[in-house]
C-alpha cells in the first residue's frame, strides 16, 4: 500500500513539473474549464429567474441548488484531474500495442493504468466549487448539522468512487472491443444524467429512468446523496440514500475490478 | 448570395475542359458518401446518442414548469420547450461546422495552405463544396435517427405551420449554414496572424454556447436588463451573428418571430452572412499577402 502511494506520489510530481513547463498552457485550460462552467451557472441562475424552485416541493429552491451544482462540480473535478486522462490515454495504448508494456510491470494493472496522469488543472473547478459551497450554505436557511459536515466528504469519495468504476468497467469495454473511440462520449451522455436532482425524473418516462440509474447504473447517487446531505435535513429517507450510496460504491468498485480482470485476462496483444 | 460570391470567385482554370471542377466534385462527394457509410452503425448510434443530453435538459423544464405552475414562460409552454430542442438540433446540423477552423489553422501552420496558392483552385471555395458534400452526406445518413426521433416527439410538436412559414424556415437554414461557415473560416484565417487560433476558436464556442440559443430560447432573456433603459439582453443578441445559427430557424418554425420582427431578423441573418463572406475575404487576401510557408 505505502510503495503505491510513493508510486502515486512520484506519478503526481511528475505530472505537476510537466504541467509547470507549460504555464502559460496550463492557466489556458485552467480558464477553458472555468469559462464552460461559467456558462452553465449562468444558465442555471437565468431558470430562477422564471421559478424559484427546481420541481415543486422538492426543496431544491435557489441556494439549495447551487450547493447541489458546487458538489457536482467537486466530484467531476476529482475524477477529471486523477482518472480521466488517463483512461483516454488507454485507447490509444490498446490500439498500439502499448498496454503491454504496463502488463509486464510489477505493479497492478488496474492501477498502472488509471491513475498514471493526473491533470492539476482540472482542480480548479472544484476549487470553485468549494467556494461556491460556501456561498450557497451560508445563504441556505437550513444550516448543515456537524454530522452533515462529517458525512459529506465521505459521500463525495463514495460519488468519486462511483464514477471512477464506471471509467473502469468502460476502459475493460475498450480492450475487449480493441477499438473505442467514443469512450469520452458515452461517458459524457451517462454522466449527463447524474447533472440535476433525482426529483425531477418523474412521471411514466421519468421513473423507469430514476430507477435504471439508481441501482443499475447508480448514477444519479453520485451528486445526489452528499448534495442532499449537506442541503436538506438528514430525514429518514436521507439516511436511505447514504446507505445506498456506500453500498452502491463499495459493489460498484468490486465488479468493476472483476470485469476489468476479466477483460485483461481476454487481451491479446496487438502488437507482434 | 455569399455562395455564389465565394464560388464566382474562384478562377475558372482555362485548360482543363468544361465541368472538370463539377466532375471533381461529385467524386468528392461519392468518396464523403462512401466514407460515412463504412461506420453506418456506428454513425447512426452517435446521432441518436447527441439527443440523450435533451432528455436531461426537458426533465429539468418539466420540473420547472412544476414548481411554477405557469402554463408558459416566456412565451414558451413546456411542449414548446422540447420542440424547441428538437428543432435546435436541426439548426445546429447545418450551422456547426467542425474542424473548420482549426483546419484552416492547421493547413498554415504546417505550410500544406500554399498548394491552394499555386492552384487554379479558390481556397474558400473548395472548402465550401467540401463542406456542402460532408453535410449532403451527414443529412442523408442522420435523417434516420432524426426523423425516428422526431415521430416518437411528434405530440409535442404544434401544428405544421403554413407553407410561407416553411419557406422562410428553410432559408433560414440555408443562411446559418452559410453564417457558421462563414463565421468559422474567418476565424481560421485569424491563424495567418496567431499562428495558433485554439484559444481564440474556444473563446468563440464559449459565445456560441450560451448565445446561440442551444441551451435555452433567446426569448427567455427578453427581461435580463443590460443597464440601458428598455434594451434588454434578447435586443442585444438580436443584433448579434450567434442566435442565427441555432435559436432562430427553430423560432420561426415554432411560429414565435412573424410580420415585421421576422422581415428585420431575417434581413439581419443576411446581413451577417455578407459581413462575413465580405470579412473572410479579405482575411484571406490579406493573410495570403503576410503569409510566408513553413515547412517542406
Amino acid at each position: 500500500m505505502n510503495r503505491y502511494l510513493s508510486i502515486l506520489a512520484t506519478f503526481a510530481r511528475a505530472c505537476l513539473v510537466r504541467d509547470m513547463t507549460f504555464r502559460a498552457n496550463f492557466l489556458l485550460e485552467c480558464v477553458t474549464s472555468l469559462g464552460w462552467m461559467s456558462m452553465n451557472l449562468a444558465f442555471y441562475l437565468l431558470i430562477f429567474t422564471f421559478t424559484s424552485e427546481i420541481g415543486k416541493n422538492t426543496g431544491w429552491s435557489k441556494e439549495p441548488f447551487f450547493a447541489f451544482v458546487a458538489t457536482g462540480l467537486i466530484i467531476n473535478s476529482i475524477v477529471q484531474a486523477l482518472f480521466m486522462p488517463s483512461a483516454e490515454e488507454l485507447t490509444e495504448m490498446v490500439r498500439t500495442g502499448g498496454l503491454d508494456a504496463v502488463l509486464v510491470q510489477p505493479l497492478d494493472a488496474q492501477f498502472m493504468l488509471s491513475m498514471h496522469r493526473v491533470d492539476f488543472s482540472s482542480f480548479a473547478n472544484g476549487l470553485v466549487g468549494v467556494g461556491l459551497l460556501g456561498w450557497a450554505v451560508s445563504r441556505m436557511d437550513y444550516q448543515p448539522s456537524p454530522v452533515a459536515w462529517l458525512l459529506y466528504p465521505l459521500l463525495i469519495l463514495c460519488g468519486v468512487a462511483i464514477l471512477y468504476s464506471l471509467i473502469i468497467m468502460l476502459a475493460a469495454a475498450t480492450i475487449l472491443l480493441g477499438r473505442n473511440q467514443s469512450l469520452y462520449d458515452f461517458w459524457f451522455y451517462l454522466t449527463n444524467f447524474s447533472r440535476y436532482p433525482a426529483e425531477i425524473y418523474s412521471g411514466p418516462w421519468g421513473g423507469p429512468i430514476r430507477m435504471l440509474c439508481t441501482f443499475v447504473i447508480p448514477i444519479l447517487l453520485v451528486v445526489n446523496v452528499p448534495a442532499r446531505v449537506i442541503a436538506m435535513p438528514l430525514s429518514g429517507e436521507a439516511w436511505g440514500l447514504v446507505a445506498a450510496a456506500l453500498i452502491a460504491a463499495t459493489a460498484s468498485l468490486l465488479i468493476s475490478r472483476l470485469v476489468f480482470q476479466a477483460a485483461l485476462a481476454k487481451y491479446r496483444s496487438a502488437s507482434s | 448570395m455569399s455562395l455564389v460570391s465565394a464560388a464566382d470567385q474562384a478562377p475558372p482554370p482555362a485548360a482543363v475542359p468544361p465541368f472538370a471542377g463539377l466532375r471533381i466534385w461529385f467524386t468528392m462527394l461519392a468518396i464523403c458518401l462512401e466514407e460515412r457509410l463504412v461506420y453506418r452503425g456506428d454513425f447512426i448510434i452517435g446521432t441518436l446518442m447527441r439527443f440523450l443530453p435533451i432528455v436531461t435538459q426537458v426533465f429539468l423544464w418539466t420540473a420547472v414548469f412544476n414548481a411554477t405552475s405557469k402554463a408558459d414562460i416566456a412565451g414558451y409552454s413546456r411542449n414548446d420547450i422540447v420542440a424547441y430542442y428538437l428543432l435546435t438540433m436541426v439548426t445546429r446540423a447545418f450551422s456547426s461546422m467542425p474542424g473548420l477552423a482549426g483546419g484552416i489553422a492547421r493547413s498554415v501552420r504546417d505550410g500544406s495552405v500554399k498548394k491552394y496558392l499555386v492552384q487554379p483552385v479558390d481556397y474558400v471555395g473548395y472548402l465550401m463544396a467540401a463542406r456542402i458534400a460532408h453535410k449532403l452526406v451527414y443529412y442523408l445518413v442522420a435523417i434516420l435517427p432524426f426523423a425516428g426521433v422526431f415521430y416518437v416527439c411528434r405530440s409535442y410538436f404544434p401544428p405544421v405551420p403554413d407553407a410561407g412559414t416553411i419557406a422562410i424556415y428553410v432559408l433560414s437554414l440555408v443562411l446559418s449554414f452559410l453564417l457558421g461557415f462563414f463565421m468559422e473560416a474567418t476565424l481560421g484565417m485569424l491563424g495567418f496572424w496567431f499562428l495558433e487560433v485554439s484559444s481564440i476558436i474556444f473563446a468563440y464556442m464559449l459565445v456560441q454556447y450560451l448565445l446561440s440559443g442551444h441551451m435555452f430560447p433567446i426569448d427567455m432573456l427578453a427581461d435580463i436588463p443590460t443597464g440601458i433603459a428598455g434594451v434588454s439582453a434578447a435586443d442585444v443578441v438580436r443584433w448579434l451573428p450567434f442566435e442565427y445559427t441555432a435559436y432562430f430557424p427553430a423560432a420561426v418554425w415554432l411560429g414565435k418571430i412573424q410580420g415585421a420582427t421576422l422581415a428585420r431578423d431575417l434581413a439581419i441573418e443576411a446581413g451577417w452572412v455578407v459581413v462575413m463572406a465580405v470579412a473572410c475575404r479579405i482575411a484571406w487576401w490579406r493573410g495570403t499577402r503576410r503569409y510566408s510557408a513553413f515547412g517542406g
